[in-house]
């Protein structure tokens, strides 16, 4: 093995013919082909294929045990477009997209920079601010459950109001937010962290001496250094809440809470699947909220590259 | 200016306290008790008995402090089944991504193969789907495997994440050329190349791969939740949300199995944040 990685490859260094240069690929292609192996191989069994089946079934009846599937073509399609529930899922889910995204980009950034400078005790601010990122779900969505729980929770007590937080259509998925923001906006806060530490001292030193004050200092040198990192939370965030599921479906006791306002669209897809068992309507809308994901993040890399080019 | 200057050489000399460190660290210590709010509400909760818990008005300490809780859900629950079924799952799902997807980034930065860049392609589209996206057709894909309702099903699926591999695959690229190519030309292989001289120099990397790989599949909710249905075989955060909840709501119960849950992560996290933030920053995620 090792022999003849050695002479397969001395020459191939060595010389720029064409022969050697496909040596040198055959070479290449044996092992690349193995080092990738192992993760396409999981990759396409458990991304690729089941796209491609949910692609398929999106054009049957199929139900969950599978028997007497038959192709229905678009129906499934037609009927998503005029089903008044998945509208309203899909609206649940950007209502909820549209609340925490510039929430949680601010309220990262700002205990970011309390984090970074504060001079003492900086492990201690990096721990309250990222634990409850740390805890399942499930577990944050029980305990702001029970934190909003009307006549026992700690919320109105503190604030001395009788607000019916999870039983009112208008402050259920208000709810849902004030736990999300609480639970994820940890890892933003970790990754504006990060970003401010890559910013070299020099910058401010130079701006110091030129008299720059500390609001000077923010928006002339910490923002403009933050674009990117800003650019890639909001992008994060817009995908994750897209996907919201697990605390609206735990603070409402898996029911699609108070007159059905904090069902989201992955919760409709899921209810579809495996309480109707329309396995292949469930799939209509999954294609139609993967299309939906996908377009989000072609629209971030097409801006991207837009905003490169415009720096050259 | 020398006089601060030779200060902060000496590591155990601490800063001053000026006008603006007081008034940051005041509003620090005001954002960090409202953030620890809410687990401390937990962790008091679990300390009272249940009647206490639901009493009203409400209130923050325990009158009669007690350990029941605690010690019911170690007797009547499943809970430290749950809890060994989360080690298993995560412990080899962060294993099995950490050698995957650091072979295959390495495979796409640095070796030829036919078919390399439609590949490519298809795993960076592949970032763009979760269970969430594609829950009901993986769960059929899954079931005609007939992995329903065992830990294959858990685990083999969380296997996949292009993104662990995307980050991986820029870290490689970033390796010095020149480092592998002396290897070469002593005659080393190009698996001996990736495991002692490209692998040792990714530790912070992997580390960080590592470390969200753990942290997402210990608290993956949706995939377990889909693939399994029996109660010994549920990981803490499926258990705790559909068992415990499902006889009546024992809310002291509840805040210690959450405590339990969440206090394995906090742990590991107060010893090896200073890698996580590194890992971060070494991810190039910050960087992007």
């Amino acid at each position: 093995m090792t022999t003849s990685a050695q002479t397969v490859f001395a020459p191939a260094r060595a010389k720029t013919a064409a022969g050697t240069a496909t040596v040198r690929r055959k070479q290449g292609f044996q092992h690349g082909g193995w080092f990738v192996a192992p993760f396409l191989t999981l990759f396409a069994l458990f991304v690729i294929w089941p796209l491609l089946r949910g692609a398929y079934l999106s054009f049957t009846n199929a139900n969950i045990s599978g028997e007497g599937t038959s192709f229905v073509g678009l129906d499934n399609y037609r009927e998503a477009l005029k089903d008044p529930l998945m509208w309203d899922t899909l609206g649940h889910s950007a209502y909820f997209t549209l609340l925490v995204v510039p929430c949680i980009t601010v309220l990262a950034f700002f205990l970011a920079m309390l984090a970074h400078h504060i001079e003492r005790g900086k492990w201690l601010w990096r721990l309250c601010f990222f634990a409850p990122f740390l805890l399942p779900s499930t577990v944050a969505a029980n305990l702001w459950q029970w934190l909003f729980n009307p006549g026992t929770g700690m919320i109105n007590h503190v604030f001395g109001l009788e607000t019916p937080w999870l039983s009112d259509k208008s402050y259920a998925m208000l709810a849902v937010v004030i736990c999300t923001l609480w639970w994820t906006v940890g890892f933003s806060f970790l990754l504006y962290l990060a970003a401010l530490q890559g910013i070299p001292d020099h910058l401010y030193e130079a701006a110091k001496l030129d008299g720059a004050n500390a609001w000077h200092r923010m928006v002339h040198i910490t923002l403009p250094m933050l674009r990117n990192i800003t650019g890639l939370v909001v992008a994060l965030q817009i995908l994750a809440s897209l996907q919201v599921f697990d605390q609206a479906v735990v603070m409402m006791d898996f029911t699609p809470g108070p007159e059905e306002s904090t069902r989201t669209i992955v919760q409709y897809a899921l209810e579809e699947g495996f309480t109707s068992y329309r396995v292949g309507y469930a799939s209509a809308i999954s294609i139609i909220f993967f299309v939906i994901i996908a377009s989000v993040a072609v629209a971030r890399m097409w801006l991207l590259r837009k905003r490169e080019e415009g720096v050259r | 200016m020398t006089a601060t200057q030779i200060r902060v050489r000496d590591p155990k000399a601490r800063k001053p306290w000026t006008p603006s460190q007081i008034v940051l660290t005041l509003l620090g210590v005001a954002v960090s008790v409202v953030f620890m709010a809410p687990l401390a509400w937990a962790l008091f909760t679990s300390l009272k008995s249940e009647t206490e818990a639901v009493a009203v008005p409400t209130h923050w300490l325990p009158k009669d402090w007690t350990t029941q809780a605690w010690k019911a859900i170690f007797e009547t629950g499943n809970i430290t089944n749950w809890f060994v079924n989360s080690v298993v799952v995560s412990v080899c799902v962060t294993a099995v991504v950490l050698l995957v997807s650091s072979l295959a980034g390495y495979g796409f930065a640095r070796t030829e193969f036919r078919g390399k860049k439609p590949l490519m392609g298809l795993v960076m589209a592949g970032l763009m789907i979760s269970p969430a996206v594609l829950g009901v057709p993986l769960f059929t894909t899954v079931q005609q495997m007939g992995m329903v309702d065992t830990y294959w099903g858990m685990i083999l699926p969380q296997c996949a994440p292009a993104a662990m591999v995307y980050i991986l695959y820029k870290f490689f690229q970033g390796i010095p050329r020149e480092l592998e190519e002396a290897a070469f030309i002593d005659g080393a292989g190009r698996w001996r190349v990736f495991f002692t001289i490209v692998l040792p120099l990714s530790r912070p990397s992997l580390a960080a791969v590592g470390i969200f790989t753990f942290i997402a599949s210990w608290n993956n909710f949706l995939w377990p939740y889909m693939v399994t249905n029996n109660p010994d075989l549920m990981t803490m955060p499926n258990g705790i949300a559909t068992v415990m909840n499902s006889y009546g709501i024992q809310w002291a119960q509840l805040m210690a199995g959450g405590l339990m849950a969440g206090l394995p992560l906090i742990i590991v996290f107060v010893f090896f944040q200073r890698q996580i933030v590194a890992g971060v920053a070494h991810t190039g995620l910050a960087g992007q």
